[in-house]
């Protein structure tokens, strides 16, 4: 069995798995249960400053999106930070890293952009013993109205001021959670780098309204008839996620920040995907929030199992192994020339591939009279989509055309060097003077 | 109560009436919503769906699916009934297994079709429940039209003309509409009454006048008709019966087995049903295995089909016969009957195995009886008061594509006509067929 021993910004946890800060992790017997089930760590669900907390509607707080099945794929919600008093948390806090010592406790934060607010609380969650900070610049929904969360996660000079704050008033490792709500992570995570930050995690939920109840005409979740915008996450997100994972991981500006990845991990496969784009670890909520906390489990043994089939003896073998893979559009290779190739006996004749290649690609598919389904080489780019519609896993395959053989679509021999589209002949601005 | 299955002769009550109502309770029970949600999320939309080429009504199957996945059973039941207006009762009594569900690419795939007939029945049971019939009739063409038998052939023909805007009248020999659906086909496939409510919803219409107790060879003749209706469609079915052709077949309780499922299925208190505690059923059709299933359901001690020829001749599906094996029917393949023994009733049935070369069926002189309270006769339907002047070969009135018989202005669809299968499905499609060609030839 591989060791999934994890060390981030140098604090241990028995493996990558860590709860988001969320409803999840938002009070003691919470957080006993994850530990108890096996999670590596916690990010305790966000703490406001002292004083009346925040309160929450007391209406629906999430809504989702469903696959078949009523399988959830994604859930929004409109919930605030801990509507805890602040003194509770801290004490529990305190209590349960006392008892949990091999678990990163990691807590997560949003006050007013205000120095004094910061320096305030950073001294409590000091005295806790907590491996750290997060600092919540991301959620999209309530505290932005006020001028919190995803209010300044969207302002890189607010984030690395604050952050400068937190690494001055805070002697333990500082995490900034960035919100996707921006055109370009890169902007954000150079602030925080700047300000000091020792890491990353991202992203935090997407602005959205998951869906319109048609009978009352309002989105949901519906309070009374009115429904706001929510954080989006769960499966559906993951992309979005990862690629502004492998933006961070890639720039040159920030390559090397550490990243905690998070945006709708679901499975063993999904975390090893993150990390293998950078992340040192994973947050997890959705899935927790869908099964319970038992889906650890299967994190931990399908990651394992991968870990040793794959020979890596840990963590730090794999984290990062697909970044230099992640290159702009320019840089692909445009002499790579694939077809798609059906294999007739795992076919069972849906027809899928047919009706959206004819319909809606490259019409480089046959359909025969008895229902055998074949690839037109002259007509066929490669696209993939009868790839991904196929409901037979492995039943349609890309191949790759060798170099020497014609491309009967173009009659163009293929070529075996490498050329992209920089210099590219119909590329105005190519750096190449042939063409 | 004080019979039971051991009980000797033929007696009602052989099991408690809880039994009775368990055992005669639907086959396949409609689906709930969220499962019919998960059933229909498994159909891959085909393109040019092989369910939909072998549906003999050519429903549009994958856009029906797709219109329950997606929370409109109501618009789903229209896809169908505009194909297939007895789609109801169709998707109770298709043989879906040899149909739309043998076909589905995820049959071939996994052994595990869609669940085709089911969904059929969920989005026909949530149109029909609301009580609103889904089509109009068109303004009034003035054409009066015949139609010979209220099965599913005629009703389906009438229903079609009625809706373009003829003036039907469906004369029908029984007392109720119906047909097979009502008086055949085993009481578990239609539960609740659902032919005689599918017959009065489909005849919300308009513009259908059902006549019972009238027949041809009773009070109807061909000429008759033809002479006072714009056009005639017979779907009069099989109405006669073969003899098995053994010595002492007319002793007592030697039977049609027609018209034990249609006793049953007429009776309101199946405790008041008298059956065997031994029985046998002769034949290998869906009425054979209709007949001894509800037999054994009755509560006959033991019941046993024999079948003159191998199972892969059988005319009943795999289906059928692993739903007959499963209830604890005894099948004896190869065998054919020679002789009904007993004391003016029938007593023991005698029998010869059979060896089968090509078609030719022969026996191998080795005899074997069965005791027998009861018999049911289940060895085919043939035609019967068919009209002398319509062209009939093979035993069926001979028809073309849209159904026209060798008379002018005289339409036949069903089981009494040539061409496909003995099939409700099949009768309603070549009844819906021929109201297009007599609709086409009356406007032209």
């Amino acid at each position: 069995m591989a060791d999934l021993t994890t060390t981030f910004l140098g604090i241990t946890s028995p493996n990558p798995f860590w709860l988001a800060s969320a409803p999840p992790t938002d009070k003691e017997v919470n957080v006993r249960r994850a530990f108890e089930a096996g999670w590596g760590g916690v990010v305790w669900k966000t703490l406001g400053e002292e004083g009346p907390p925040v309160v929450n509607v007391n209406g629906p707080r999430y809504g989702a999106i469903y696959g078949g099945d009523r399988r959830l794929l994604g859930l929004n919600n409109i919930e605030l930070i801990t509507d805890r008093p602040l003194e509770q948390n801290l004490e529990e806090i305190t209590r349960v890293k006392k008892d949990y010592p091999d678990r990163a406790i990691i807590v997560s934060l949003m006050v007013p952009c205000e120095e004094a607010a910061w320096k305030a609380i950073l001294p409590k969650v000091e005295a806790t013993g907590a491996d750290g900070i997060e600092l919540n610049f991301g959620c999209p929904h309530g505290m932005a109205e006020r001028g919190m969360g995803a209010a300044v996660g969207q302002v890189p000079e607010y984030i690395e001021m604050v952050t400068r704050w937190c690494k001055e008033n805070y002697s333990k490792p500082v995490i900034v959670k960035l919100t996707p709500n921006i055109t370009d992570i890169r902007l954000p995570a150079e602030a925080a780098m700047r300000g000091g930050a020792d890491a990353v995690s991202l992203i935090n939920t997407i602005n959205s309204v998951i869906s319109v109840d048609l009978d009352t005409m309002a989105p949901e979740p519906t309070i009374d008839g009115k429904g706001s915008h929510g954080g989006y996450c769960g499966p559906a997100v993951k992309p979005i996620a990862l690629n502004m994972v492998a933006e961070i991981a890639r720039s040159p500006v920030t390559a090397g920040l550490p990243i905690s990845g998070i945006g709708g991990v679901t499975t063993w496969r999904d975390a090893a995907e993150f990390m293998a784009l950078g992340c040192g670890n994973v947050q997890v909520c959705t899935a927790a929030m869908t099964y319970g906390f038992k889906v650890v489990e299967e994190m931990i043994s399908g990651l394992s199992q991968w870990m040793d089939e794959k020979g890596h003896t840990s963590i730090d073998d794999f984290v990062g192994m697909a970044v230099p893979n992640v290159r702009d559009w320019q840089h692909l290779n445009l002499n790579y020339i694939a077809k798609a190739v059906i294999d007739e006996d795992a076919c069972i004749q849906c027809g899928r591939c047919y009706a959206v290649c004819e319909d809606t690609s490259h019409q480089a598919i046959a359909m025969s009279e008895d229902r055998v389904f074949t690839v037109k080489d002259e007509e066929c780019v490669a696209c993939n989509l009868c790839v991904s519609v196929c409901p037979v896993e492995d039943c349609i395959s890309m191949v790759a055309m060798t170099p020497g053989e014609v491309d009967p679509r173009t009659g163009d021999v293929v070529e075996k060097e490498y050329a992209n589209w920089t210099t590219h002949p119909n590329n105005p601005g190519n750096t190449c003077a042939s063409g | 109560m004080s019979n039971s299955q051991m009980t000797s002769g033929i007696v009602s009550g052989r099991v408690p009436q809880a039994t009775l109502d368990e055992n005669f309770s639907d086959l396949h029970p409609g689906l709930a919503a969220h499962e019919a949600a998960v059933a229909a999320d498994r159909c891959y939309f085909c393109y040019d769906a092989p369910c939909q080429t072998a549906c003999p009504t050519t429903i549009d199957i994958p856009l029906f699916i797709r219109q329950i996945a997606t929370g409109t059973p109501e618009a789903a039941a229209r896809t169908i009934f505009n194909q297939n207006i007895l789609g109801g009762m169709c998707a109770r009594v298709c043989p879906t297994e040899t149909l739309c569900e043998e076909v589905c690419v995820r049959e071939v795939a996994e052994g595990k079709p869609v669940e085709i007939g089911r969904l059929q029945r969920y989005a026909t049971d949530r149109l029909m429940e609301t009580g609103a019939h889904p089509f109009a009739r068109a303004a009034t063409t003035g054409k009066r039209v015949a139609v010979v038998g209220a099965g599913p052939a005629g009703l389906s023909c009438a229903h079609r003309l009625a809706m373009l805007g003829h003036d039907v009248v469906l004369f029908e020999r029984e007392a109720k509409a119906g047909g097979l659906n009502e008086f055949g086909i085993a009481a578990y496939k239609s539960t609740g009454g659902f032919s005689g409510r599918e017959v009065d919803w489909l005849l919300e219409i308009g513009g259908i006048t059902v006549e019972t107790g009238k027949s041809l060879g009773g009070d109807l003749s061909l000429d008759a008709l033809g002479s006072e209706y714009d056009a005639v469609f017979l779907a009069i079915g099989m109405g006669g019966v073969n003899a098995l052709r053994a010595a002492g077949e007319d002793k007592d309780n030697v039977v049609d087995a027609v018209s034990f499922i249609k006793e049953l299925r007429q009776s309101d208190d199946l405790s008041a049903l008298p059956i065997g505690r031994e029985v046998v059923v002769i034949g290998g059709g869906m009425t054979a295995v209709d007949a001894a299933v509800q037999s054994k359901l009755l509560g006959a001690q033991n019941v046993t089909m024999v079948y003159r020829r191998g199972k892969g001749r059988m005319a009943a599906s795999e289906f059928e016969i692993e739903l007959a094996t499963a209830k604890g029917v005894r099948i004896i393949y190869n065998a054919q009957p020679v002789a009904v023994h007993g004391n003016g009733a029938v007593a023991e049935i005698e029998f010869e195995y059979t060896v089968e070369d090509g078609n030719t069926l022969s026996g191998t002189g080795e005899m074997f009886r069965l005791p027998a309270d009861q018999v049911f006769k289940a060895i085919g339907q043939r035609l019967m008061d068919a009209p002398e002047s319509v062209a009939v070969a093979g035993g069926k009135i001979t028809v073309s594509e849209t159904g026209r018989t060798s008379v002018a202005g005289v339409w036949a669809g069903g089981d009494c006509a040539s061409g496909g299968d003995d099939l409700t499905v099949t009768a309603v499609a070549e009844g819906r067929d021929a109201a297009m060609d007599i609709h086409a030839a009356l406007t032209a």
